[in-house]
């Protein structure tokens, strides 16, 4: 249950900043930080049972049929991952109070944050892949918000989407891996795939999942050629960064690696894959973070370099490569957040990152110097240091691993890296603190307030401490995460700072005095490099998105041109086959037994109304208010047909539906052009008659089969169940608010969407070209002079409270009679809309201070609300219930909780059609206004 | 007797709204068409009057009720569309 709780709280404590920033900044801060606090503070509780070597777990069915569960467990691994992230996210939190400037919406940002941090502590703690990969989409999703924090900026907007595509399709990989490895494990639940290693790796699908799932971790982590997304990503504000690449987000995808890492690795496969690209990666990025001018930029390859350096380890598949990647991972998150964080410091205080504005700031702010230096000497490796420890480790492992059978190769080329890391580490410690003390920063520098040094403070102690005390401070820590990661095989190894005269130790030295040579001759090496060509991934990222983006453009427009006769077409014609496939099968749809009735006077004069009204349709389409009228008469004849054959609650529902329909057709009417235009050719004129009669002739030869035989339905059922089941005499009420009340609540809720689209696509046309062109937009014909008549005044008013009355006794009828919240809301409308169509909106908006999008919110909510109080009573959502109440007058009367539920669908109802009329009209009057506007000023200068 | 009767004014209202429909068709303009929509609403009014008579129930006269209720709105708008174009103002 507390593991539970550990992922959750950080997505309880995302829902409180947006408010706490209303009672100011500290209260926002600290108000979050509870949370990740109290999470912290559970973690620490696990850490007895952790170290002892249990595996927590906490694990709860969520959608047993599909494998997926919300199992989580705490391991080794997870301990070290969800104590960095909580615990770098601490100290993110209080430096971000004091980052962001006054102008910055913090409550925005910590939301965001939030959400990532539980991301974050999902994907470490899951024990089932496919509640992991939920997890990690989250973290690309709200890493997205996190880059693009600063919308303003396209550089934030640009990096957001970048990192989005990278990190999205690495997800994507991941997903088709994950399920692969699920498909050879037989199970979705981690501990079981780690325990079926053998089984997997002599899988013949163990290829494609290894290549998938490298692909997700190497896109997560930003390895070479995937990295690019990383550097534009330091677009984001510094807390941002400092969190993203130093504990979490980039370290999703080692993660990745250290969790598979027994179910797939020990095969040339995965050796020479992850190897490799670890190698490139950390040599490339080393090479471009010596020579980036942005502090953010050097940090950021930086980053993707140590990264590099990470995957190497895990790539060469012995327990002592795994336990110093392990070790890296905590030593790298320490002092890169520490330098993301002084670089934020630097940045907040000179007004620029800029390293070549930079300099002697050591004299200026000492604090942060001080601790920036320490921060990057542990980064480039110096002694003392906890950098240094795992580095060294490294080297160790480069030497004892053969690489293509040959030996030298690692050694060299891991040096080298090690190389340009000094080099960079140095530039950025000499070229921003060290050096004479300029005039020209564009703002002077000074220590920041405590609360902005504190977290740096932190970390720096930790760097040292480890640095000083390996075996004591990180030894254990280590040694169990290496435990998870390995499967048990943690080698008998001991951190400590000296192993005596290893190759390690004077590949180290190699790597520092050639660091340091490189950069004295950094003006030369510069030169040297710019001499060669550099691809710019960005502009090469977007030709790819551009192409792929054309591609589907034209995929689209292939199938979709936009002809909705065409779209009409293909699904007439799918319906036929299909219709034509059940006629002609095993058992031929012929005539059935049944008698047929006599026709009676009334029904033929219905039939032949019907059809005539149609068949005018047919000839007279382009004329649209005449086929207005004409779809009209339809209606009428629709719902006398439900009368007639016993369906008053369909009736009474269609007669309203058809008055609402004509007022807010003619209110979009009177800006479309009177008739429509002739565009059909006779050759589609006779495909468009061939189908239209195919399909018309299929249904009718389908009603004739169906209505000339008995078959058991399952209206029986129902009507049967109504009153014991629903509490209810009216079926059909009972069938929309309880038997099927699921149904219903999608559909109040698609309801609710088609009127919030409305608004949407009208709001549209009240800005832009549409607005200019509605502005030219000049009435039709003569006007009447009175727009509003009197006599409809009188009357219609004189009318509301019945009409209201009516609608309210539909309503609540409507359980045990015909009636219910649909037609009562429709009726309601009805009263309210011949109110503004007889008093003119102004009047009648003002004596109505109804919110009508809120009343849609409140329909769904409270139709939700009535679904999920079944739940106290511990039935399923949705499931009613009802008793009898009496009250003193109106006698003994049943109350059903279904009420509260059609309550919900009522105020939906209302909501929805007021939303749509009110933005129909809201055109016309703008259209109007502009209209009379143009009359005055051609008046005006006639006179 | 009264069976007579519903006979009797089924038919007659059928032959009304035979009549309507010709003039709905034939026009010629909107007002006469929007007019025999109005007068078949009335019609379709009481056919469901006399649905209910016929079947003996008294739901009918409700839906006649509503029908009457609200009927006369589409007029009304349609009316409106042709005067000002605009239907709420």
């Amino acid at each position: 249950m507390n593991l539970a709780l550990i992922v959750l709280l950080p997505f309880i404590g995302a829902l409180f900043p947006a408010f706490l920033i209303r009672s100011g900044r500290n209260a926002c801060a600290y108000g979050t930080g509870v949370f990740t606090l109290v999470a912290f503070i559970l973690l620490l509780v696990q850490a007895p049972a952790v170290f002892s070597g249990q595996v927590i777990q906490a694990r709860f069915e969520w959608l047993p049929q599909l494998g997926l569960n919300v199992n989580f467990f705490l391991d080794g691994l997870g301990f070290l991952f969800a104590l960095l992230i909580l615990g770098i996210g601490l100290l993110i939190i209080l430096y971000a109070r004091f980052y962001l400037s006054h102008n910055d919406p913090m409550g925005r940002f910590y939301v965001y944050l939030m959400l990532f941090q539980g991301a974050m502590v999902g994907i470490v703690l899951s024990d089932n892949i496919l509640l992991l990969l939920i997890f990690w989409e989250l973290t690309s999703l709200s890493s997205f918000l996190l880059i693009g924090y600063w919308r303003h900026l396209p550089e934030a907007r640009q990096g957001a989407r970048m990192a989005l595509a990278v990190t999205g399709g690495g997800g994507l990989a991941l997903i088709g891996g994950m399920i692969l490895l699920g498909q050879i494990a037989g199970s979705y639940d981690l501990s079981e795939i780690l325990q079926a290693g053998d089984q997997i790796r002599s899988s013949s699908l163990y290829i494609p999942a290894l290549l998938l799932i490298l692909t997700g971790a190497f896109a997560k982590s930003a390895q070479f050629p995937l990295h690019f997304w990383l550097p534009h990503a330091m677009a984001a504000p510094t807390p941002v960064s400092a969190y993203l690449h130093s504990a979490t987000m980039v370290k999703a995808g080692v993660f990745l690696l250290a969790r598979v890492w027994p179910a797939l690795s020990g095969t040339p496969e995965w050796f020479y894959i992850v190897t490799s690209f670890g190698l490139v990666t950390m040599i490339i990025s080393a090479w471009i973070a010596i020579f980036k001018d942005d502090l953010k930029g050097l940090l950021a390859f930086s980053t993707v370099s140590h990264l590099g350096l990470i995957t190497m380890l895990f790539g060469f598949g012995t327990p002592l490569a795994a336990m110093a990647g392990v070790f890296h991972i905590l030593n790298h998150a320490t002092f890169k957040a520490a330098l993301f964080m002084s670089a934020g410091i630097v940045d907040h205080e000179a007004h620029t990152r800029d390293i070549r504005r930079l300099g002697g700031l050591l004299f200026l702010m000492p604090i942060t110097a001080t601790l920036a230096l320490v921060a990057a000497a542990s980064m480039a490796g110096i002694p003392l240091l906890n950098g240094f420890i795992s580095k060294e480790m490294m080297l160790e492992e480069a030497v004892h691993t053969t690489y293509l059978g040959q030996d030298w190769i690692l050694p060299v080329f891991a040096t080298l890296g090690a190389l340009f890391s000094v080099a960079y580490a140095a530039r950025f410690a000499f070229h921003t603190f060290l050096g004479p003390v300029r005039d020209d920063y564009p703002h002077k520098p000074h220590d920041p307030p405590f609360g902005m040094w504190l977290p740096v403070f932190i970390l720096v102690s930790l760097v040292v401490l480890i640095g000083l005390l390996p075996g004591l401070i990180a030894e254990p820590l280590v040694k169990i995460t290496t435990d998870a990661v390995t499967g048990g095989n943690t080698p008998d190894y001991h951190l400590s700072i000296w192993h005596g005269f290893t190759p390690a130790l004077f590949m180290s030295m190699i790597a520092l005095a050639g660091g340091l040579t490189l950069m004295a001759l950094y003006l030369p090496a510069k030169s040297f490099r710019e001499r060669f060509p550099r691809p710019e991934a960005k502009v090469i990222f977007e030709a790819i998105i551009e192409a792929i983006a054309k591609v589907s453009g034209q995929i689209t427009a292939l199938a979709h041109n936009g002809s909705l006769q065409r779209y009409l077409a293909v699904m007439v014609s799918a319906i036929i086959a299909v219709g034509f496939a059940g006629y002609l099968g095993s058992t031929p749809l012929g005539a059935g037994e049944r008698a047929m009735v006599p026709v009676n006077w009334p029904g033929l004069v219905a039939w032949v109304l019907l059809v005539a009204a149609l068949g005018a349709t047919l000839m007279y389409h382009h004329h649209r208010l005449f086929s207005l009228i004409l779809i009209g008469v339809v209606g009428m004849v629709v719902s006398l047909t439900f009368f007639y054959f016993s369906a008053p609650d369909l009736a009474l529902t269609q007669i309203s539906v058809e008055v609402v329909t004509v007022v807010l057709m003619l209110l979009a009417l009177n800006f479309l052009p009177k008739e429509t235009p002739r565009e059909s050719s006779s050759l589609r004129k006779l495909r468009d008659l061939v189908l239209s009669g195919l399909a018309g002739l299929g249904v009718a030869g389908l009603v004739y089969a169906v209505t000339t035989r008995g078959f058991e339905s399952i209206s029986d059922y129902h009507l049967a169940e109504s009153k014991p089941g629903g509490g209810g005499t009216n079926v059909v009420n009972v069938i929309l608010v309880d038997f099927r009340g699921f149904d219903t609540f999608g559909e109040i809720i698609v309801l609710g969407i088609a009127a919030l689209a409305i608004y949407a696509l009208l709001d549209s046309a009240l800005h832009g070209a549409a607005q200019r062109r509605l502005s030219k937009w000049v009435p039709e014909g003569v006007r009447a002079m009175d727009p509003h008549p009197f006599i409809l005044v009188i009357a219609t008013r004189v009318l509301l409270p019945l009409a209201l009355m009516v609608g309210v006794y539909i309503f609540l009828r409507g359980h045990n009679q015909p009636g219910g919240g649909f037609i009562a809301g429709l009726v309601v409308s009805i009263a309210l809309l011949m109110q503004y169509m007889a008093s003119g909106f102004s009047w009648a908006q003002h004596r109505l201070k109804l919110d009508y999008h809120g009343l849609i919110g409140a329909g769904v909510l409270a139709a939700g609300l009535t679904g999920v109080g079944a739940w106290f009573a511990g039935r399923p959502f949705l499931t009613s219930d009802y008793t009898y109440v009496h009250l003193p007058v109106i006698g003994e009367f049943e109350l059903a909780t279904a009420l509260g539920f059609d309550v919900g669908v009522f105020l939906t109802v209302v909501g929805a059609v007021m939303v749509a009329l009110a933005n129909l009209s809201r055109v016309g009057r703008r259209a109007d206004a502009a209209y009379e506007a143009q009359e005055q000023a051609t008046d005006g200068k006639e006179a | 007797m009264i069976e007579y009767a519903t006979y009797f004014g089924f038919i007659s209202i059928g032959l009304a709204v035979l009549m309507n429909l010709h003039r709905l068709i034939v026009g010629p303009d909107s007002i006469n068409r929007i007019l025999a929509l109005d007068t078949l609403t009335i019609n379709t009014i009481a056919l469901f009057i006399l649905f209910g008579i016929w079947q003996g129930s008294s739901t009918n006269f409700e839906a006649a009720l509503l029908f009457a209720m609200v009927g006369f709105i589409t007029t009304v708008a349609f009316c409106k569309y042709l005067l000002r174009g605009d239907i709420i103002e």
